[in-house]
């Protein structure tokens, strides 16, 4: 067993894990945070992505060992619990950015790390293209992309990072 | 995934030792190719070093007239360096062009050269650039440095620290990727020296990346893409799979490599 110390979603964590435990297994089996979603498992969907260090990753490609002492970021600290929602998942409900929902918990975290490094102004080229890592099944992507759009731009005026 | 010791070490020496000291031990930077081989059970090493904790080892900086780039700089951050796209744009370029961002966020140059899966990125620009790998031990060439398919002149021992590539006047990649994988099916990467014209070949050997001489010599003369018109690589040596036959693989080296040399000629 190794012991990990990790700040999740502002709160201090500490445990004692498996080495081999996926830090998305950490996230969903152990601190029961199950926004965050195992899709493929072999980092091709991006459903387990999670910010390590404000950066987007593939939470089932990552041992929860190397986010020791490290910060993570899951869908659920986006916005506090009965507070109004983050602007970007805000953006995806106004805008239909989904269908069955499996894989949005996963577009938004990317879409947030996207305007954290390339700004509020995406051209939707830009964001099919950074969308790469991320597959959904059903929505053909459209309003996912117009959602990303907006929330973009709503996150320019919002406090929410 | 089977079971694992799992080690973090603070320094190269530190972390050198515990390969002496552990049978069958494997290094880990970013995970991105070790971790999805050890969830299939195509790997079970029963022990994990660490190496992404060594402070140092992901410094990009001009050395003298060389840039180096340490063994666990990310993907993402040599894309983004603005001292390598200075310096050689066309390896920022290509470290874009690897997975996808989430992807660049984790995997290292170190791990993708110590793994040389033969449709990797990094090692068409370490050939064709003529970088130098440096170790724990010793530095070496890249020509002597890559040995066939997921083979490397690497001891058991050995950690890469750092990669110093001698810049290029000119340089370009162009990748044609697979679309699931978004690994290359081919990717040329070339380079117009001091001295040479250099081209690599990645995704296409079925021994890994290579050099293309006929292609190198027509450009030594004259580094126009028009020289290229009409030469071509023989299928005979190159991967025929699902994807791709090796006479297809072929063909996409002449596009590609005459596509490259029309793009590094065009940043004039």
């Amino acid at each position: 067993m190794a012991k990990i110390s990790m700040i999740v979603n502002g709160n201090p964590v500490n445990a004692n894990v498996d080495p081999r435990t996926l830090l998305v297994q950490f996230l969903r089996e152990s601190l029961r945070l199950t926004g965050t979603h195992v899709g493929c498992d072999t980092s091709q969907c991006g459903a387990c992505v999670v910010h390590l260090d404000g950066k987007a990753v593939k939470s089932c490609t990552t041992l929860a060992v190397m986010a020791d002492g490290h910060e993570v970021r899951t869908i659920e600290g986006l916005a506090a619990d009965g507070a109004p929602l983050h602007p970007m998942q805000e953006a995806f409900r106004e805008n239909h950015g989904l269908q069955c929902g499996f894989c949005t918990p996963g577009m938004i975290m990317t879409a947030v790390d996207l305007v954290h490094r390339k700004g509020h102004d995406l051209s939707d080229e830009m964001i099919r293209e950074e969308l790469e890592g991320n597959l959904c099944r059903c929505t053909g992507y459209q309003n996912i992309v117009a959602s990303i759009a907006a929330g973009a731009k709503a996150m320019a005026k919002s406090d929410l990072a | 995934m089977y079971e694992f010791k799992y080690h973090r070490p603070a320094t190269v020496r530190q972390a050198a030792n515990l390969l002496v000291k552990n049978e069958d031990a494997k290094l880990i930077a970013g995970g991105h190719t070790l971790v999805p081989v050890m969830k299939q059970r195509l790997a079970s090493p029963p022990h994990l070093v660490d190496l992404s904790h060594i402070d140092g080892l992901d410094t990009i900086e001009m050395k003298g007239r060389a840039l180096a780039i340490g063994a666990t700089a990310k993907h993402a951050d040599v894309a983004s360096s603005a001292t390598v796209r200075e310096a050689i744009p066309a390896l920022a370029e290509l470290a874009s062009l690897i997975g996808d961002p989430a992807v660049r966020h984790r995997g290292t140059i170190g791990g993708s050269l110590a793994n040389n899966d033969p449709t990797a990125d990094y090692p068409a620009a370490v050939l064709a650039l003529g970088a130098t790998i440096v170790t724990n031990k010793r530095r070496l060439k890249a020509e002597e440095y890559f040995q066939g398919l997921f083979s490397t002149a690497l001891e058991d021992d050995e950690i890469i620290t750092r990669v110093m590539f001698p810049l290029p006047k000119k340089a370009a990649y162009v990748k044609f990727r697979n679309q699931a994988s978004r690994y290359a099916l081919v990717g040329v990467f070339v380079a117009k020296r001091p001295s040479d014209v250099r081209v690599a070949v990645t995704g296409a050997g079925s021994d890994g990346v290579f050099r293309v001489a006929a292609f190198e010599e027509a450009l030594k003369k004259r580094f126009s893409h028009k020289v290229l018109e009409g030469l071509t690589v023989p299928p005979d040596g190159l991967n025929s799979d699902l994807h791709g036959s090796a006479e297809y693989r072929a063909h996409l080296i002449g596009v590609l490599a005459r596509r490259a040399v029309e793009a590094a000629t065009a940043k004039d």
